[in-house]
C-alpha cells in the first residue's frame, strides 16, 4: 500500500454498536437547530448515520415534518428519553418511542435536576435494567463515573455515554482522567455525550480512547452550524487518528529534535 | 371531558384515531405514539380504543432533541 499525494490510506476498525456497524463515529443530536434546512445541511456535513430525537406532544401548528427531513437525509433515529426524572417515566417514554419509530434503540436519559441536567444514577441504572430486559438496545447518558459505567455495562447496556460536562454547557471534558478510566475498563463502546463546545473537545474525547462522540448544542447553537458540523467531524477524525498513531509521552524538559552530534565549532580564534 | 395533551376537550367516547385527526395527524401516522393515563395504546388499537371521561391522553411525536 503506497501513499498518494492527496490521500493517505488509513485502516480503522469498524465502529460497532450492538453488532451494527456505523460509518460515522459522530452521532448528531438534533436539538437546538433554528431551522430544519440547517439541520439537514449539518447532518450532511457531519456524515452522521445516527441522530437523536425527542418525543413530545404533537403541535398542530408545527411546520414541516422532522421525521420526513431525517428520512430524506437517510439517517437512522435514536430516540431519547430527555426530560424524564424517574426510571418509570423513562421506561414508558422508551416504549412510546419504540411504538412511534419502530426502533428498539434508545438514548436513555434520567435526569436528576433541571439546573445541572446531570443523570440520576440510581434511577438510570433501574431504567437501564428494565429496558434491557424488555429487549431494548440501551445507550445510557451517564456521569463520568467509571463505577457507574461498569454497572451499566453489567446490566446489559450496548454502550456507555459519559458526559464531558453538563448538557449544553460547552465546557468540554472536565475530567479527562475519568473518561480514560471508563475507556480502560469498558467492554462496550464509550461515546462521549454532552459538554463538547468545539472541535478540539471532540478530538480530545477520541484521543482519550472514546469510540465515538454525540454532539448537539455545539453544532446547533454555533454561529455557523454547518461550518461547526464540518469542524467537529474533522475533530472526531483527527482525534481518532491521533489515538491510533500513539502520541509522544509528555516530559518536563525539552528533548532536541536536531542531532546533538556533528555541531560546527564556531569559536572565534583567541586574540 | 378528557384531557388531550394537557388541554381539556369535550371528546368523551371518541376513538384515539379520531383524536389524532383533531390534532391534524392522519390516522396511523408515522412517528406517532399515544398513551392513555400513562399506559401505551398500541397503534393497532387506535381505531377501536374509545376514551372515557377523565382520561388523560398524550399524543406524541418526534421533536428536535439532543
Amino acid at each position: 500500500m503506497g501513499l498518494s499525494t492527496d490521500q493517505i490510506p488509513i485502516t480503522d476498525t469498524p465502529f460497532e454498536v450492538a453488532g451494527r456497524t456505523l460509518r460515522s463515529r459522530l452521532i448528531l443530536g438534533t436539538g437546538g437547530f433554528p431551522r430544519l434546512e440547517t439541520l439537514a445541511d449539518a447532518i450532511r456535513a457531519t456524515r452522521a448515520e445516527l441522530v437523536t430525537i425527542a418525543l413530545r406532544r404533537i403541535d398542530p401548528a408545527a411546520r414541516g415534518s422532522l421525521v420526513d427531513v431525517l428520512e430524506e437525509c437517510g439517517v437512522e433515529l435514536l430516540p431519547n428519553t430527555a426530560g424524564c426524572y424517574t426510571a418509570r417515566d423513562a421506561v414508558v417514554t422508551a416504549r412510546l418511542a419504540r411504538e412511534a419509530f419502530g426502533t428498539d434503540w434508545v438514548k436513555l436519559e434520567v435526569i436528576g435536576d433541571e439546573r445541572t441536567l446531570l443523570p440520576d444514577a440510581p434511577e438510570l441504572l433501574l431504567a437501564a435494567e428494565e429496558l434491557v430486559a424488555d429487549g431494548f438496545v440501551v445507550l445510557p447518558y451517564t456521569n463520568d463515573d467509571p463505577i457507574l459505567a461498569r454497572r451499566l455495562e453489567d446490566v446489559g447496556c450496548a454502550a456507555v455515554m459519559p458526559l464531558g460536562s453538563p448538557i449544553g454547557s460547552g465546557m468540554g471534558i472536565r475530567n479527562p482522567y475519568n473518561i480514560a478510566l471508563i475507556v480502560e475498563r469498558a467492554g462496550v463502546p464509550v461515546i462521549l455525550d454532552a459538554g463538547v463546545g468545539t472541535a478540539s473537545d471532540a478530538a480530545l474525547a477520541m484521543e482519550l480512547g472514546c469510540d465515538g462522540v454525540l454532539c448537539a448544542s455545539a453544532i446547533a447553537r454555533a454561529q455557523d452550524p454547518v461550518a461547526m458540523a464540518h469542524a467537529i467531524r474533522a475533530g472526531v477524525e483527527a482525534g481518532r487518528l491521533a489515538r491510533g498513531a500513539g502520541r509522544i509521552p509528555r516530559r518536563l524538559h525539552a528533548e532536541a529534535s536536531s542531532p546533538q552530534d556533528g555541531l560546527a565549532d564556531l569559536t572565534p580564534p583567541v586574540a | 371531558m378528557i384531557i388531550l395533551n394537557g388541554e381539556p376537550r369535550e371528546r368523551d367516547g371518541a376513538t384515539i384515531a379520531e383524536l389524532l385527526v383533531d390534532l391534524g395527524v392522519e390516522d396511523r401516522a408515522r412517528g406517532v405514539a399515544v398513551a392513555v393515563n400513562g399506559e401505551i395504546v398500541p397503534r393497532a388499537q387506535w381505531p377501536r380504543h374509545h376514551v372515557d371521561a377523565g382520561d388523560r391522553v398524550e399524543a406524541l411525536t418526534a421533536m428536535q432533541g439532543g
